[in-house]
């Protein structure tokens, strides 16, 4: 297969009456990506879709399609498939017929559907299945029926809005590798719509972050949880502990927070921020659970948190330790399991502390609502 | 062992005195309402019309004659077909099969526009507004319809008015007005089951289709009409039952050369004080509409259960 197809927006607005959907998304989805919109519901994440898709008409901008620009041009001769987030299988169809609708529109033979649809089953292990009707499968067995009936059509890129949201969680897990997986086997270009940011991180090429309308950022998976450039990515991707605070010293890329409640804390600056943020302004600090470790930190007091520990949750691979630093701060550190009873007992007073390269600062702004 | 399951759940969720009223009118309603008045009619259709001080008597015994006069005309001879009955009992069949199909083609776009505009505001006065005129009764809106299809009525005076035609149209001796009004009769029957399951149809199913680049008639023909399927088959059993048996249309918007079925059996019944004969008449209508509505259905692929949905 060549590599797939690219899928560019330009300076895209989406406007039902008064309300924006969409304000001004510029996107330049590599061909042969698999490209997320990731954000919560309401966020516009599918409406950009349905404008790749060809169901809505932007209200101002562009949608180009492998460099085409696909003004005017319906859905049905976008070279784009849909999977819907209900999957939307014909119940009354037979597992192939579905597979193959899309040559049946275009008028192919009964047996040539047959061949094609029987191929596509092989490709996604459900090959003996084709005579079964939808409501007989699983749940995750319709899901790459759906798979296999967008991709038959030979589309240049596969829209994918939610479809995993309605499965368990196992299921879904498994979902994305396989969905992974078949993404580089055919290998055109996905884009794939979700609120779930362990589906975005684990499946996707590039992702970008939106909330109200605006994209937020546009990076890597590991880029936008390390590295987020907003405090909404910050907060809605992954768990996080926020600092409120003001900016106290700046040292290139290093800055001084002086926290609200947890005193002196050095941090980091986000990429986007570096050169952009002064003295005296106010600043809120990241810390990933995960970056907290226990003890204190003896050569830098200013990268050390004392708090009490308030309760804790054993999840399995990790302990999660909720505490309650100076000021009723609450605070959640994330600690793996190798073997211990537990982390703290209620009411022990503890000091954390953490690599200043794993706090990142940022200009305070809007955070995302739990 | 599963329907015991079910009449014990049935109890335990209404409680026992609930449920045994509720059972209980249920079967008042099946026996006394529709049972026995249907078997005594059978009864009725076997026996002689007999002066009452006979009846009972030596000559009260079981009887083909009834179905032999519908048949031949006459109660002995088997020489002739009682071609005029039978002729008003093949146009009521084939005249009830046309409104019913009139009905699925007229209530298809609509029940579609309805169904797929998902309750809005406007939707909904629009359907309250359908349900309106059936507020009043079957009767009045017969005469209605005559009025308006009469010599003089709104729509002659509307087509003389635009020049479409220099005399009025005798609607009523035509059978226009008597079509018109049968095919209006019962028209919500099939649009309410037909509303009903395209309702139920999922969106997205009709947007995938178009995604994968099927036209709107590969759409219906492949998506709508199979998920309607139940609906206009319920929706067009109910209107072609009731259409065969209307009795208030023939009679106010028929032709005076023109006879319904039932207007026979209303006949026998009622001028000819007849009710063995009527009875007879009426059987005949019942059975060969319910051969006809299961022969359809057995055509079509529709079970009982899928209508009753």
């Amino acid at each position: 297969m060549s590599s797939g197809v690219a899928v560019d927006l330009e300076d895209i607005w989406v406007r039902f009456g008064d309300f924006v959907a969409v304000k001004e998304a510029n996107v330049a989805i590599n061909g042969g990506d698999f490209f997320s919109f990731l954000g919560p519901s309401g966020c516009g994440k599918t409406t950009i879709l349905r404008t790749v898709s060809g169901f809505l008409d932007p209200s101002q901008g562009t949608v180009r399609i492998g460099g085409k620009d696909m003004a005017g041009i319906g859905p049905n001769k976008r070279p784009t498939a849909l999977i819907f987030q209900n999957l939307a299988l014909f119940p009354l169809m037979k597992i192939w017929e579905n597979i193959s609708f899309s040559m049946e529109v275009a008028g192919a033979s009964a047996r040539e559907r047959r061949k094609r649809a029987d191929e596509l089953l092989d490709m996604i292990a459900l090959n003996g299945q084709g005579d079964k009707m939808p409501a007989e499968l699983s749940g995750g067995q319709k899901q790459r029926v759906a798979i296999a009936r967008a991709l038959c059509a030979n589309p240049d890129v596969l829209l994918l809005d939610e479809p995993l949201s309605a499965l368990d969680l196992k299921l879904r897990q498994h979902m994305r590798t396989e969905l992974r997986e078949i993404q580089q086997r055919v290998g055109i270009t996905f884009i794939y719509i979700t609120h779930d940011q362990g589906e975005a991180l684990t499946m996707s090429d590039n992702v970008a972050v939106m909330k109200d309308g605006v994209i937020d950022q546009i990076d890597t998976g590991h880029n936008v949880y390390d590295h987020p450039s907003t405090p909404f990515v910050a907060s809605f991707v992954g768990e996080t502990n926020m600092f409120r605070g003001k900016v106290k010293k700046i040292n290139g890329s290093e800055a001084l927070i002086s926290t609200n409640r947890s005193g002196d804390l050095l941090s980091r600056i986000t990429p986007t921020q570096v050169g952009k943020m002064s003295v005296g302004d106010d600043a809120m600090m990241f810390i990933r659970p995960e970056a907290l470790q226990l003890g204190a930190n003896k050569k830098d007091e200013k990268s050390t948190i004392s708090a009490n520990a308030v309760n804790e949750e054993f999840e399995g691979n990790s302990f999660s330790v909720f505490l309650e630093g100076d000021g009723g701060k609450s605070i959640k550190m994330s600690v793996p399991n190798v073997g211990q009873d537990n982390i703290s007992v209620r009411g022990q007073n503890l000091s954390l502390h953490y690599d200043s390269n794993n706090a990142i600062t940022m200009p305070a702004g809007e955070l995302a609502s739990e | 062992m599963k329907k015991k399951m079910i009449f014990s759940d049935f109890f335990r969720n209404n409680g026992l005195g609930m449920g045994s009223l509720l059972i209980g009118l249920v079967g008042f309603w099946l026996i006394f309402l529709i049972i026995l008045p249907q078997l005594s009619m059978l009864d009725y259709s076997f026996r002689f019309n007999l002066p009452p001080a006979e009846q009972g008597g030596p000559k009260d015994v079981y009887t083909l004659s009834n179905y032999q006069h519908l048949l031949y005309g006459s109660d002995t001879s088997h020489q002739t077909y009682n071609s005029v009955d039978l002729k008003v009992f093949l146009r009521t069949i084939l005249a009830a099969m046309l409104v019913t199909l009139f009905n699925i083609i007229l209530c298809y776009p609509l029940a579609y526009f309805l169904g797929q505009s998902k309750g809005s505001r406007t939707v909904r006065l629009l359907v309250v507004l359908l349900i309106i005129p059936y507020w009043i009764n079957e009767i009045l809106r017969a005469f209605a319809l005559r009025i308006i299809f009469g010599d003089s009525g709104l729509l002659n005076e509307a087509l003389m008015f635009l020049h479409l035609t220099s005399e009025p149209i005798d609607f009523i001796r035509q059978d226009i007005a008597l079509y018109a009004g049968l095919g209006y009769a019962y028209i919500l029957l099939m649009l309410f089951p037909m509303y009903n399951v395209i309702e139920s149809l999922d969106r997205n199913q009709i947007e995938a289709a178009r995604d994968m680049g099927a036209s709107w008639l590969r759409i219906h023909r492949r998506i709508v009409i199979p998920h309607a399927k139940p609906g206009i088959v319920s929706g067009a059993t109910m209107v072609f039952m009731l259409t065969a048996g209307a009795l208030a249309a023939p009679q106010i918007l028929g032709g005076p050369s023109s006879l319904w079925f039932t207007q026979l059996v209303y006949q026998w019944f009622n001028d000819s004080l007849n009710w063995q004969q009527g009875a007879a008449y009426a059987i005949v209508l019942l059975i060969s509409t319910i051969i006809i509505v299961l022969t359809v259905m057995r055509i079509f692929k529709v079970n009982m259960g899928d209508i009753g949905k």
